[in-house]
């Protein structure tokens, strides 16, 4: 997999992000470096508002108007926020994919499905269109395409959209996907097909995967790395099956931990208070209100990123509770 | 004692312009108890019919035949007039998934208990400003949400809002459907340990609509597992989570992300 070529599919670095919100301008994401290289799955996780969707649409420059954007983006080597519009335009259409959460939302109800594929094939002849549409879906698990290029996204289920969604975004042969919540409105059985999909293509077709998602375990049965978000920040990253096993950031433990088994019952591990954004937190960590073990230094000083036994962890204390953070998380209601 | 006794519940909407089928029934046939002071799940994904059942026994959809018991006494059929719908409120309340669109959102928190207290709690020896305190106490709020409307309160603060606004008619039954699932993990962790610590302080009845089998081992006794308007499985939530007879219910766990876990994929 570590070919010659060791430009980074993604890279940001120092990513910051500045929304305009009720004439204030917030920052929703600061100091975010992220690398995903060809054939990398990486998961970006963490609650609403942690700011992990907006980080995926800074690299589709998907963002407001008048929001700023600093720091360093790059697709395969190439800085998005110098590209002119029609280099802009050639990067959605061809280098880069994204999927969003609700397929029913980014598809226009009175085109057809085949309408919807074509568009990802203005490069071949119009007669060759139905042919590499039903093909497209056929890699996607869908059997009678023909059928299908002629129906309307009402006529089908949330699952099959998803993968029609899918198919048209693996059309131009993108090299990156970014796939926003896909699965988050599907019901379960739907879900699990639907990665399926997506990992069997990401994996055969060789593209980096960028998936952002409020579920760890999906994420951590998909991925190769992990990055968990909280209020803007990345707070830990690194393999994900390490990330699993001794996560060192209290706030990914907890994350772990309050999430309700399916086959033991016991009272839950939490965390006091909500999740907060960016613009919501101190000079400090921005865990620092929930965390169990946050100290005088958690409240002045923001810890930065740092490698810990194969991790990058943003917690002053990240050695010193190793082993030590589920035992003291409390049970409370 | 039995608090909820469903039988036979049916219901049927008529479909229109729709080719082929002129009907869709939502549920067929369901039968179950809730023993008083347990927690019966039903779960299944969208389309099986959970919702239709709970809002049947909550009064907000007439069945198309069946009864519904509760206290032993049976359900008068809809319409009601309204000292029935008075009555009834006091035996089930509801919560819903999202308390956004179940919550006035020109009424301050405590406006919205008054006004529940004065319409059912008449004569209570406790004054009605004690009440709220001690409402908002057992949720976990305190005096500062007091004169909070719900758009000011975070998505966990707004649910446990709800939760004291139907606790405040003293139901015999709770109706929770999805009414976790669209808080964070970290606040539906609270939540989850809130109705639990409730059912047992204050000996309520649970009736648990979900999708999410991880949720539903947490916090029912029982469970019903449905598909299609059809129970396909039902036991102890223990028994029929670890060892599910019913290919469906295996199916269903099998889907749940978790260690070692890995997508499967089917042509369709």
């Amino acid at each position: 997999m570590l070919g010659l070529d060791t430009t980074p599919l993604l890279e940001l670095r120092s990513l910051r992000i500045e929304l305009k919100v009720a004439r204030e301008r917030r920052v929703v994401v600061s100091h975010v470096d992220l690398t995903i290289r060809s054939g990398e799955a990486v998961g970006l996780v963490g609650e609403s508002g942690s700011g992990k969707s907006l980080t995926a649409r800074s690299v589709m420059r998907l963002l407001p108007p008048d929001s700023d954007v600093s720091g360093d983006v790059r697709v395969d080597g190439v800085a998005v926020y110098n590209l002119d519009k029609a280099a802009l335009r050639e990067m959605r259409r061809g280098t880069v994919a994204m999927i969003h959460q609700d397929p029913r939302a980014s598809l226009n109800p009175v085109r057809t499905i085949g309408d919807f594929l074509f568009e990802g094939l203005l490069g071949h002849p119009s007669g060759e269109r139905p042919g590499l549409a039903v093909q497209a879906l056929a890699e996607v698990g869908i059997a009678d395409g023909s059928r299908r290029l002629r129906q309307y996204p009402h006529q089908l289920s949330g699952g099959l959209l998803q993968r029609v969604m899918i198919a048209g975004a693996l059309l131009p042969g993108p090299r990156l996907v970014l796939a926003d919540e896909p699965t988050t409105a599907l019901d379960v059985t739907t879900q699990s097909e639907v990665m399926a999909v997506l990992q069997e293509l990401q994996e055969t077709r060789g593209v980096g995967l960028l998936f952002i998602t409020h579920d760890l375990d999906l994420a951590a049965a998909v991925t190769d790395r992990l990055a968990v978000m909280y209020a803007g920040v990345i707070v830990e990253t690194g393999p994900t099956a390490s990330m699993q096993r001794a996560a060192r950031h209290p706030y990914t433990v907890a994350l772990m931990a309050s999430r309700p088994s399916t086959s033991s019952r016991e009272p839950l591990k939490t965390i006091p208070g909500r999740p907060l954004s960016a613009f919501e937190a101190g000079p400090g960590c921005a865990f620092v209100d929930r965390c169990p073990f946050a100290v005088e230094l958690c409240r002045e000083q923001r810890p930065p990123l740092r490698p810990v036994d194969g991790h990058d962890v943003a917690c002053h204390r990240a050695e010193e509770l190793a082993g030590r953070i589920l035992q003291g998380l409390e049970t409370g209601a | 004692m039995t608090t909820l006794q469903v039988h036979d519940l049916r219901k049927v909407f008529p479909l229109h312009g729709a080719a082929g089928a002129d009907e869709l029934v939502a549920v067929e046939r369901v039968s179950f108890e809730v023993p008083a002071g347990s927690c019966l799940a039903i779960v299944g994904e969208s389309g099986s019919g959970k919702t239709t059942i709970a809002r049947m026994v909550a009064g907000l959809e007439t069945a198309t035949s069946g009864s519904v018991t509760i206290d032993g006494a049976p359900r008068a059929p809809l319409p009601w007039s309204r000292s029935q719908r008075v009555e009834h409120a006091k035996q089930v309340q509801m919560v819903f998934q999202d308390p956004n669109s179940s919550m006035d959102p020109s009424q301050t928190i405590e406006q919205s208990l008054a006004e529940v207290l004065s319409l059912h709690v008449r004569h209570s020896p406790t004054p009605r400003s004690a009440r709220i305190d001690e409402l908002l106490h057992e949720v976990g709020l305190d005096a500062r949400h007091r004169r909070m409307r719900p758009r000011r309160l975070s998505g966990g603060e707004r649910q446990r809002a709800a939760i004291a606004r139907a606790l405040a008619v003293e139901p015999r039954l709770l109706i929770l459907d999805e009414a976790v699932s669209a808080l964070d993990v970290s606040v539906q962790a609270h939540v989850l340990n809130l109705l639990t610590r409730l059912r047992s302080s204050l000996g309520l009845t649970y009736l648990f609509i979900s999708h999410d089998l991880g949720v539903v081992r947490q916090i029912s006794d029982n469970v019903i597992v449905m598909r299609r308007g059809q129970v396909v499985e039902r036991g102890s939530t223990d028994q029929v989570l670890d060892s599910p007879e019913h290919e469906y219910t295996q199916a269903l766990l099998q889907a749940v992300p978790g260690p070692g876990w890995r997508p499967r994929r089917r042509s369709v």
